[in-house]
């Protein structure tokens, strides 16, 4: 065990761990809105929609996030066209490419996540609302909204995670996030199990922070 | 399509026993991580709070941590564990491990942290009737686990042993990192030889939407087919 440089690469890691954050924190705000996007065309009464809606969270669900990063930092690149847009500014940076296909692929689990919040709103709150005459657009902010946040809530939270983890996938697209660092020293001393304790357990740390701010979000939105 | 031939002019059949490799990788990942849930379910279960520990460490860790990192950890640590055990028996030689196997064991170590938690929480939700019977009467142990609790364990765990599945056959893709030729590896190669990434990383979602669509209507086969009755 090699204590010294434990205690030398955790500046490194720490360093690395905000890009993680920054990433995590992007694609997590993108992928809410594409979520709460497409999980509205899904509960939607248009048979279009829904199929199209439902096409796209199977899609991202269905294959690995590592194909789709591949996809948009690799393959998009090929497509001439793009390259004379504004679009190419975004996609040249491996940055951005990972925050879309993050976004993309959280979006696409959130939506599952939030239709099923919608789902079981029960009809009688959306009639009452009706007969007493709000607009759709007050029915959907005061009614659906608060019920389905408080119902995704620990699904949600899953998701966080499961998304801190995708995040590491940053790494095989040349950017330095804390599992790209960790792979760096790793190769360069090749002491995996010292570098994996300190980058492990700040994952670990992470976990365990947004796991109890759920947490306390879902009690203090249950109103029992 | 002519770059899908199969032969030396396409990737066809290069693609096609990628596809089988993910697979092999991915069922071998997958009997890796039933053989470690036999072993931390108990732990998990047990009376013993040390027991405990070691059975929630296992599986706190493993789920906490990106797979990545954990892939990383066996591809740069493995051959020197393995090493380091050798030169106690004796052998001083540089032992270098096969990627198969070095993939199939991370990954296995993976799903066999998620496959404890649903193993745990099946045998948690049986009812409690159904032990102190099969004590009452007087069943030996291999009757009462073998004949009583699994068979209800498996139907209250197959759904969420099928989410398991789907997520250990994703991530095999990861493993491509560590250079086994699987679907990943291969359109890595093909696309950079090629100069074809979209259409490459395309096909191996494609791939990848076929394998994940057979493996849940399978799976929706034998839920219902456990589910007789109910």
């Amino acid at each position: 065990m090699d204590i010294d440089l434990m205690i030398t690469s955790l500046p490194k890691l720490l360093n690395a761990t905000l890009v993680t954050l920054k990433l995590l924190s992007a694609s997590l705000f993108f992928g809410l809105f594409i979520g709460l996007f497409f999980a509205i065309l899904r509960v939607a009464k248009n048979r279009f929609l829904n199929i199209f809606s439902y096409s796209f969270s199977y899609l991202f669900r269905g294959t690995p996030l590592l194909v789709q990063i591949f996809i948009i930092y690799f393959g998009l690149g090929q497509i001439d066209y793009l390259k004379t847009t504004f679009l190419w500014s975004i996609l040249k940076e491996p940055y951005w490419c990972a925050i879309i296909a993050f976004s993309l692929n959280t979006g696409a689990y959130t939506s599952e996540i939030l239709r099923s919040a919608f789902e079981t709103i029960k009809k009688g709150y959306i009639e009452a609302g009706k007969s007493l005459g709000l607009k759709y657009s007050t029915i959907f902010y005061k009614i659906h909204i608060p019920i389905a946040v408080k119902q995704s809530l620990p699904a949600y939270g899953n998701e966080i995670i499961l998304m801190m983890k995708g995040t590491s996938l940053a790494s095989t697209v040349t950017l330095l996030d804390l599992t790209g660092v960790a792979k760096y020293i790793i190769s360069t001393t090749f002491k995996p199990i010292e570098v994996f304790i300190v980058a492990g357990g700040i994952y670990l740390i992470m976990t365990f922070i947004f796991h109890n701010i759920i947490k306390y979000l879902e009690k203090k939105f249950s109103y029992q | 399509m002519e770059l899908l031939y199969f032969g030396d002019n396409g990737w066809g059949d290069e693609l096609f026993i990628a596809t089988l490799m993910t697979v092999a990788v991915s069922i071998t990942a997958m009997f890796i991580g039933f053989i470690f849930a036999l072993i931390f379910t108990p732990l998990k279960l047990s009376k013993f709070k040390l027991f405990n520990f070691i059975g929630n460490f296992y599986t706190t860790v493993i789920r906490g941590v990106p797979e990545l990192l954990v892939i990383y950890l066996f591809f740069f640590g493995g051959s020197g564990a393995i090493m380091y055990v050798a030169q106690i028996f004796g052998y001083y030689d540089y032992i270098e491990i096969n990627a198969f196997i070095t993939g199939a064991f991370s990954i296995g170590v993976i799903s066999g942290a998620y496959s404890t938690e649903v193993f745990r929480g099946a045998i948690q939700s049986i009812d409690k009737g159904q032990f102190e019977a099969s004590k009452v009467l007087g069943l030996n142990k291999y009757i009462y686990f073998f004949k009583v609790i699994m068979p209800q364990m498996l139907r209250l765990a197959l759904p969420n042993i099928s989410n398991v599945w789907q997520i250990t056959l994703k991530d095999t893709s990861l493993i491509s990192v560590t250079g086994l030729v699987e679907i990943m590896r291969q359109s890595y190669i093909a696309a950079g030889s090629t100069r074809e990434p979209l259409f490459f990383y395309s096909f191996a979602a494609v791939l990848y939407l076929f394998l994940t669509y057979i493996s849940m209507k399978f799976l929706n086969r034998l839920e219902k087919n456990y589910s007789r009755g109910f």
